[in-house]
Formats: structure tokens, sequence, C-alpha cells
């Protein structure tokens, strides 16, 4: 069985994000990253099902040159060959559509059984590049999803739904999934893993040789504008030595709020 | 978001002037309207009341009738239902095909849902099969000069982001739960007329066979219950360093839970999640420790009572709901809060 891992890189989880010049998204600079959250998890159900069935497991990311540092990981964990995306035209593919139709035209000489991406990315979280492919690939699908039970040529996935509901949902393969974190426990890279990686297959592909040009990729929609969230509660922080702090809250806590 | 304006007044094949209005997707399970459609319609009808649109609705399934006259009850235009044996369970492909066939009898230049499960699972088709743009999870709106700038938030709440559209109508957008409050729907003077609309389905191939809902193993814990939480998210680092926060518990007598990436890691079980995918709860005491406040995290226990916040990062989104917050190292401020109760608790 053949699964491919759609994998983006973002930057780490508690990065201290400011504000870029231009006002419309994050600086840069100083940032340091990894794979989305949801995409580490994809990334391991398919090197779990790859280990039950056999198989191969393909990633691909599209970004630029510091994305490889993230496929070089998924190569060490397991995954047997890479497909990066990188083109300063990909630069203008800032929303859903344009990352999806560049990933997808990647993908149509492929054979795949499956497609696994994140049910969404921490840094857009547009929650749609996974279906877009689907739809542009013709294959059927199913979001959200906490377990993959291949069945000969079809696929049993157990979706989460609202509130701590779940629903079994089968279709024929080939089908993309998109993967919820927590399917499955996270795996480290070993030193013979990332030592087995230098060999691996990173195969670069540019917009031209998809056939894809500036007005293809061309967003739907743009950022007008970033900025940090107005509070709109009035928070009382509370200051001081851990000690002194913790002093003050307990006796708002008992006195101000009287929940204990 | 700017959406053009349409070139005026094409009118559509039913005859409606949709090409300036909004249609609002009403979401519904069994017959029973889901609540996060009247927040939805919210927003629509604020919208609406701004660029001096018409909002209709439309409602899917094998037998709406009842969820449409609920909905027609509101302030809006019209209520279109589509009923249809292929769309007694949801599927994706029912749902795209059924929807693409009213967006394009309609004509709408706004198609407004919810932010729900079901949503992320077909609207991004739905929006790829038109070649239309879809903003996802907004949270508000503003409407300048008749365009609709919509607020999105990126990196987890960390930011917003203002988002225009440039494509030409339609544009699909959702709404993030809770971004407004359903309550506020405003209802019309008189029920406004239900239209059944005729969509063609027999051609639709379902790809997906859904089985029954159900839920795990009845949960252990019934955190609802509790008047005290103590909450623990990532900034714990560890399973080891969980004894820490339990000690806070045990000194409050509250119950600990935690947010999704301490279940998914097992090191609590996945009763004590608390969020959209976990239990919602509302006790007299909520206090997160390390835990960010992401989107899916507030919607379980914003109604708390009283909100405290331990976070080392001044702007974690968790502040904005916090009463109470200390700014630093949880490592520091855990054990010594811990010390604190103790010593309140023996000293009374
Ligand atoms: C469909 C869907 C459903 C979801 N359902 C849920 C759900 O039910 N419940 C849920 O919780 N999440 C849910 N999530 C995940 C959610 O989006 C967040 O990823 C998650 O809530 C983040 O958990 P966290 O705050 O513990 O971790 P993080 O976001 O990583 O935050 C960790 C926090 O700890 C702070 N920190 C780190 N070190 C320290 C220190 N030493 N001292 C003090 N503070 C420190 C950091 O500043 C940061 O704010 C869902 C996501 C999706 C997409
Ligand atoms: N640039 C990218 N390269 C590879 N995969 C991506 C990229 N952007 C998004 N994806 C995949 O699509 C999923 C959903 O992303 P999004 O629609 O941005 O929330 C991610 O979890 C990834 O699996």
């Amino acid at each position: 069985m053949n699964i491919v891992v759609c994998l983006k890189q973002v930057p780490k989880k508690d990065s201290i994000l400011r504000i870029g010049g231009d006002q419309k998204w994050i600086d840069y600079r100083d940032i340091s990253y990894e794979m989305s959250e949801a995409d580490a998890y994809a990334l391991e159900e398919a090197l779990r099902q790859k280990e039950k069935h056999g198989g191969e497991v393909i990633v691909i990311s599209l970004g630029p040159e510091r994305v490889r540092q993230s496929i070089k990981e998924a190569l060490a964990k397991g995954a047997d060959r890479a497909i990066h995306l990188q083109d300063p035209l990909f630069d203008s593919a800032t929303d859903a559509d344009g990352i999806a139709r560049a990933i997808a035209a990647a993908l149509k000489d492929e054979k795949y059984d499956l497609i696994f991406t994140g049910l969404q990315s921490d840094d857009y979280g547009f929650a749609q590049v996974g279906l877009i492919i689907a739809e542009r690939l013709g294959l059927p699908s199913a979001t959200i999803v906490m377990e993959v039970q291949p069945e000969d040529a079809a696929v049993r996935v157990k979706r989460e739904l609202e509130s701590g509901w779940f629903q079994w949902v089968k279709m024929s393969m080939p089908a993309l999934l998109t993967i919820q974190s927590g399917i499955n426990q996270l795996r480290y890279a070993t030193l013979k893993g990332i030592m087995a990686a230098k060999k691996k297959e990173i195969r670069e592909v540019k917009a031209a040789d998809l056939g894809l040009t500036a007005e293809d990729l061309k967003p739907g929609q743009v950022v007008d504008r970033a900025y940090l969230p107005e509070k709109t509660k009035r928070t009382e922080i509370i200051e001081g030595k851990p000690s002194e702090a913790a002093a003050k809250l307990v006796e708002k806590l008992r006195f101000e709020a009287r929940v204990f | 978001m700017r959406i053009r304006n349409p070139q005026s007044e094409i009118r559509n094949r039913l005859g409606y002037k949709m090409s300036q209005g909004i249609l609002l997707f009403i979401e519904q399970r069994d017959g029973v309207l889901n609540r996060t459609s009247l927040e939805a319609l919210v927003a629509a009808q604020g919208i609406a009341s701004q660029t001096g649109e018409k909002v209709a609705a439309v409602v899917l399934g094998k037998s709406v009738s009842s969820v449409a006259a609920e909905i027609a009850a509101k302030k809006l235009e019209a209520v279109y239902t589509i009923e249809d044996d292929k769309l007694a369970e949801y599927t994706p492909d029912g749902y795209v095909s059924a929807s693409k066939q009213a967006i394009e009898q309609l004509a709408p230049r706004l198609v407004i849902f919810s932010h729900t499960y079901q949503v992320r699972d077909f609207a991004p088709r739905l929006a790829a099969q038109l070649g239309k743009t879809f903003v996802t999870d907004c949270v508000g709106f503003r409407v300048d000069g008749g365009d609709v700038i919509f607020t999105r938030q990126v990196f987890q709440g960390k930011l917003n982001t203002d988002v225009r559209v440039i494509s030409a109508p339609p544009a699909l957008a959702s709404f993030q739960a809770g971004s407004y409050r359903a309550d506020k729907a405003e209802a019309g003077d008189s029920p406004c007329p239900i239209n059944a609309l005729s969509v063609n389905l027999s051609d639709t191939q379902i790809r997906t066979q859904p089985e029954a809902k159900f839920q795990e193993a009845k949960q252990a814990v019934d955190l609802t219950q509790a008047p005290l939480i103590v909450a623990v998210g990532r900034g714990i680092k560890s399973q080891e360093n969980i004894e820490l926060v339990q000690k806070l518990a045990d000194a409050l007598g509250a119950e600990i839970a935690a947010s999704r990436p301490i279940c998914d890691n097992e090191w609590l079980p996945m009763d004590r999640q608390i969020g959209s995918s976990g239990q919602t709860v509302a006790p007299k005491l909520y206090l997160a420790v390390g835990i960010s406040g992401a989107i899916q995290h507030v919607v379980g226990m914003k109604n708390s009572q009283t909100i405290v916040a331990i976070n080392k990062d001044p702007e974690a989104p968790i502040f904005d709901i916090a009463d109470y917050g200390i700014v630093g190292d949880l490592f520091e401020i855990v054990p010594a809060l811990t010390a604190e109760v103790l010593k309140v608790k023996s000293e009374s």
C-alpha cells in the first residue's frame, strides 16, 4: 500500500510572533520551524500502515529551501522518498487553492492508495488544502480521522465528530484522509534512520514542471492586515515573585471570586 | 475580504434576485437544528443590514420541514429546502452536489456557514467544485464601502488577520462557533416563505458509506459536576511533571483536567480532555496551567465563573478570557501556589 503524506513546515509552537514590516504577515526573522502538528501524526500513521501492509511512504511538501529540514526528518523517521515543491512562483500561492492546486498537479502521475494530510495547518489553519487536493484528483475523502483500517480495496476510517462522538465511514481506495492529532503516538528518528535518510531521494519540482504559471496560483483571498488580537476582557495580571503572586491570587480567589 | 459588487440584477433560474444576497447554510441532524447555524445567521444578518442585502437560508436532508419552519421564524427573505433520499445521511458527495446546485440556482454573492465538523468535511470540496474561494473559521467581519472584510485567526489564535476576497462572487465564508450569540438572531415580523428547491441527485455518486454515530466507552469522570478544575496543557512538558499540577488540584480539592495534547500523549486519560472534542465544563474555578487558549479548548471552558491562567507568554490567547493571570514559569508558580493554598487551608 502506497501512501502520500502532505507535510507542511510551520513556525515552532512556542515562537514569539512579531508582525512583519508590511503588516500583512509575521516577520520570519529569528523563527525556527517544525512539522505542523497534525502532519507529524499523518506521517506516523502512514509509517505504521506501511509496517503492517508494506508499500511506500512518499512525503510531499511545498515551501522554500528551509522545508528540506522537515522533509529530511520525515525520511529519517522512515518515509521512502520525497517531493519538494520549491519555486519563487509558489510564494504567490498564499491561499489553500493555490497550494492544493500545485500539490495535486505534482501527484497526478504518482501511484498511491491513500493520501494523508493534516486536518488543518498550525499557521494558516485553512482546513482546506486536503479536500481541495481530493477534489482535484477526483478522490473520495474523510476528515478528522482517528483510525485507519484498510480492507482489501477499501478503507474504513473512524471520524471524530463534535463533543466526543465518532463515526466509521467506508470508501474505496484511492482516497484522501485528513488526519487528526492524537491518532497514534509519535516516534523519534533513530541515528540509523538519520543515516539511511541521506541516501533517499528528494525530488525538486518547479512550477514550470507542472505547467503552472503565476496566474494559476493567484489567490482568491488575501490578507489585508495581520495584528495582535485586541483584548476583550480585562484580565487582572498579578505581579510579584512566585510566592507573592501566589499569596495575592489565593487572597483574590477567596475574597473576590469566593471560589473557596 | 472584498466581494466586488456584482454586475447588478442578474436574475437566476428561479427569478429571485439573489445576486446581491446572502445564502446561509443551515445544519441539521435527524431533524434537529444545529444551534451554531443561528450564530452564523447573526453574522449573515449583520452583514446584510450593512450592505442592504437580504438573507435566505437553505436546509438539506430527507425530511427537514420542522427545521425549515423553525428557521423561517427568523428575519429572512426565504427558506429553501432540499429533500432527497440521498441526503438522509450526511455524506460529503451528497451535500456537495445538492448545495452546489442550490448555489447555482440562487446565485448569491456570499454563502455563509458555521465552521462545524460537517462543514469542514464538505464545504472545501464544494468551493473547489465551484471554483470559488472559501474564507474559513472567521470570528468577525466589517463592511467597508459595500465590501465585506472578514477577520480570521491564524497561528492558533495568536494573531488575527483581515481577509479580503479578490475573486469573482460567490464567495464562501464560515464562522467559528461562539463568534456570535445565537439568541441575538433577529426574528421576522411574520414567518418567511418556505420553498422547495428541486435538485437532481440521480447522477450523484455517493462514494462514502457512513455507519452509526457512537460515543466511546462511558466516561469514568464527569467533569461537568466538578466545582473546581485545574487544567494542564503542553507547557507542563513531560508526563512526570503532571504530578506538580495534581498536587495543586489536590490542595484545592479540585479535579484535574487537560488540553488535548496532554490526552493525545496519554499523559492523562481522554475523559479528562476539555474542549470541542472533549467535555464542556463551567465550574466555579477553572485554573489553566500552561494552556495557550486555542479556540477548540476555550469553547469547552469559557463559561466558567472564574478563570485563572498561568502562562509564561503574556500574549497567550488564554489571557483574553482569564479573570486573573500570572505571567511566569509554571514550574515556579504552581509549587508556590500549592504551598499557599495548603497554608491558607490549614489556618482556617
Ligand atoms: C478539530 C479540532 C479539535 C480539537 N479539539 C480540542 C479539544 O477538545 N481540546 C483541546 O484542548 N484542544 C483541541 N484541539 C487542539 C487545539 O487547537 C490546540 O492545539 C490545543 O488546545 C493546544 O493545547 P495547549 O494549550 O496545551 O498547547 P500549546 O498551544 O502548545 O500551549 C502551551 C502553552 O504553555 C505555555 N508554556 C510553556 N512552557 C511554560 C512554562 N514553563 N510556564 C508557563 N507556561 C508555559 C506556552 O506559553 C503556551 O501558551 C483541537 C483542534 C482541532 C483542529
Ligand atoms: N505547503 C504545504 N505543503 C505540503 N502540505 C501542505 C501545505 N499546506 C498545507 N498542506 C497540507 O494540508 C493540510 C491542511 O492545511 P490547511 O488547509 O492550510 O489547514 C496540512 O496539515 C498539510 O497536510
